[in-house]
């Protein structure tokens, strides 16, 4: 593994536009549920548990070698939410456009003409770190720090919140959010032997809820 | 108080009995599971789940399996609340739920609330298994804590497969022990209460639902399938089921 | 270094600047519009669409900050057929969803190609942002910088991206250029100062001066664009 290839992609500034979502902060914030940084760090942690696992194991599967349709069907199963779905697949689109740029493969080439409209966003995830040379691991720490890092900058912009307390949420979820990866490599490794049930499922019921009521409104900052 | 583990199986197999009702050819349950045959109405064979023990405790394993034919029509509740409680043995308890419904069959498994007392450490299974003309209409709720009692510990996992294919899987880890922030704003936000409502049907093809937000701690969520998926959190037991019989409500009027 | 790619090897979706789609054909070309808040853009892409939309395929794309605004605006205006319209949500960072990650515009420029098309042009709108703020070369093939007198006469003098580099600068509502106290003729000379030999348009939407020449400045772009 390149750490710097890691680096690149891993970057907030990596243009595949995830600057756009706020991973269900705009909702919570709206809600009165994220009023600080002790309120968005618990967010965060349920995210990171959640949906940062689920994802975390899909990215590392498919840097395994997963096959890529059956994974973006277990993400469907794992996402109800129609909003979701969609958002997830958007991402996924976008990811897809700047990975091709980025680190040319045959194998992304072959996901964009499997899915013009999109994969799940942790599905092209995992491919672009095969293309960049990472592996399963690499994967699955962009996926968990993008569950935790997303919200925490967007809340920076919603509340006015102090950027270095938002950093310091990030940073102090990080052992956490180690722990998570380890779990999510331990399920990818499975799925070659199992199948995709082997990746877990856990679900954030609120984030589900509150995503399609955040789909529904006129004026927002963010699309998810 | 029981000194070991119990290990239960309680079996249902719905079968069309060719005059438009419904048979049971095998109905039985050991340990604290006995499902018993009640009035039915029109085609469909009603069945109660009568808890003869409270349970499950820790240590307990039961297993509950409803085999729905083709053209058989079952309704399946529970005469009380299931509450999980500790017990002596290390573990936890273990509840499976396995469910399939044959083409052109019909399965209502609307069972009572799961409780999760204080001290209490269980992992529920659902997994239903449906062919492609199959119809469900699956609830679950969980409650987390007795009132005014800290929760128990709960991992409770929902499968839903149809023709082959999973359309939802989704598991939920609560109380002591769970993963960080399963009280925090994305997952619970001190609610008490979570509630899922599964509808499957062919006609949910040919008509899909739109999604949308039930209030604000509730969304009709169509899954990527001919299935819907009825989320709730709430305060209580009670205004959870309120929420979920009224999405029921909404949801069944334009299929019939 | 996409440009020189076969579409046939690489699959259904361009990259970013490829000026080609997938299936060979030439892509449409694509005006980004940009400048502060309140300055005119919506309105002059609504007039671009008047003037334009009789003789050439074309759809729009808007950056909103906040809502769907501007978008709704040139539907109820219908200045275009609404599926012709398409609103980027922008995180509340527009120059970011037109500079920085141009992903999200891309694939809006993609599906109206797909949807609506063939196009030959797409207007794309950036939400009102600051004086900095410019499209990036991976979304646009040219660029309109639109600033308006009552925003201070001394804005072509303060320069800033969008107006020494935009490849047309409009200098909008010149109307109200007695109202507020702007010395028209100052800002023009500022501007070829800041802006060497680059085009500027004086408009006014309302007495329909200038409008004309953006839309002929489109129109020469245009023919450029498909010689």
């Amino acid at each position: 593994m390149s750490r710097s290839a890691l680096l690149v992609l891993a970057d907030g500034r990596f243009p595949a536009g995830g600057h756009a979502h706020s991973g269900g902060a705009e909702a919570a914030v709206a809600a009165g549920r994220i009023t600080d940084a002790a309120s968005l760090e618990d967010f965060c942690r349920g995210r990171l548990h959640t949906t940062g696992l689920v994802s975390a194991a899909l990215a590392a599967s498919a840097a395994l070698g997963a096959d890529p349709a059956e994974l973006d069907a277990a993400a469907d199963a794992r996402t109800p939410s129609p909003a979701l779905r969609t958002a997830a697949r958007r991402l996924g689109r976008q990811l897809l456009r700047a990975a091709r740029a980025t680190w040319p493969s045959d194998e992304l080439d072959g996901l964009a003409r499997r899915f013009p409209k999109g994969a799940h966003q942790p599905v092209v995830l995992g491919l672009t770190a095969r293309a960049a040379g990472l592996g399963p691991a690499d994967a699955a720490h962009c996926a968990v720090h993008e569950s935790v890092s997303g919200p925490a900058t967007a809340t920076v912009r919603l509340l006015g919140l102090d950027p270095f307390d938002a950093t310091a949420v990030s940073a102090r979820l990080a052992p956490e959010a180690d722990r998570v990866v380890e779990r999510a490599v331990d399920a990818a490794r499975r799925v070659a032997g199992e199948g995709v049930d082997a990746l877990p499922a856990a679900s954030a019921p609120l984030l589900e809820i509150l995503a399609e009521a955040h789909a529904g409104w006129s004026v927002r900052l963010f699309a998810s | 108080m029981r000194t070991a583990g119990v290990r239960a199986l309680a079996r249902i197999h719905a079968r069309a009995d060719g005059r438009g009702g419904t048979c049971l050819p095998v109905l039985d349950g050991d340990g604290p599971l006995a499902p018993r045959r009640t009035r039915g109405s029109g085609g469909e064979a009603h069945v109660v789940l009568v808890g003869a023990m409270s349970g499950p405790l820790g240590g307990d394993h039961l297993t509950v399996r409803a085999d729905v034919e083709p053209g058989a029509r079952l309704r399946v509740g529970s005469a009380a609340a299931t509450i999980a409680l500790p017990g002596r043995h290390p573990g936890g308890a273990r509840q499976d739920v396995t469910l399939t419904v044959a083409d052109g069959g019909e399965l209502h498994w609307l069972p009572e609330q799961l409780i999760c007392a204080q001290g209490s450490d269980l992992t529920v299974t659902t997994r239903a298994d449906l062919a492609p003309g199959a119809r469900l209409v699956l609830r679950e709720e969980q409650i987390l804590g007795r009132a005014a009692e800290q929760p128990g510990r709960l991992l409770s996992r929902l499968t839903v497969r149809i023709g082959g294919r999973t359309v939802l899987d989704q598991e939920l880890a609560c109380g002591p022990g769970a993963t960080g922030g399963w009280d925090g704003p994305a997952v619970l936000a001190g609610r008490r209460a979570v509630g899922q409502l599964v509808l499957v049907g062919p006609e949910f093809e040919v008509r899909p639902v739109g999604a949308g937000p039930l209030g604000e701690d509730a969304a009709v969520l169509p899954l990527a399938g001919p299935a819907v998926l009825v989320s709730a959190v709430a305060t209580d037991a009670l205004r959870l089921r309120r929420l979920l019989d009224e999405a029921q409500d909404r949801l069944a009027a334009p299929s019939v | 270094m996409h440009l020189d790619h076969a579409p046939a090897h690489h699959g259904p979706a361009a990259v970013s600047a490829d000026v080609t789609r997938p299936d060979g054909a030439r892509r449409a070309l694509r005006i980004g519009l940009g400048g502060p808040v309140g300055s005119g853009k919506t309105a002059t892409v609504a007039a671009l669409c008047r003037a334009l939309r009789d003789e050439v395929s074309l759809a729009v794309v808007t950056n909103d900050i906040y809502t769907r605004e501007d978008a709704e605006f040139l539907r109820r205006e219908a200045v275009l057929p609404p599926e012709r319209i398409t609103a980027v949500e922008t995180g509340a960072c527009p120059h970011t969803a037109i500079r920085d990650d141009i992903s999200a515009n891309l694939e809006a420029v993609e599906d109206l190609e797909d949807g609506v098309g063939p196009l030959d042009l797409i207007l794309v709108e950036s939400g009102g942002d600051n004086l900095t703020a410019t499209f990036s070369k991976g979304l646009v093939d040219a660029q309109i910088f639109v600033i308006d007198v009552a925003g201070g006469d001394d804005i072509p003098r303060k320069g800033g991206p969008g107006v020494t580099t935009a490849d047309l600068l409009v200098v909008n509502k010149t109307d109200l250029a007695p109202y507020v106290g702007a010395d028209l003729g100052r800002m023009a000379a500022d501007a070829r100062t800041q802006r060497a030999h680059l085009p500027v348009v004086f408009q006014s939407l309302r007495d329909g001066a200038g409008v004309r020449d953006v839309a002929g400045w489109v129109r020469e772009r245009l023919t450029a664009w498909t010689a």
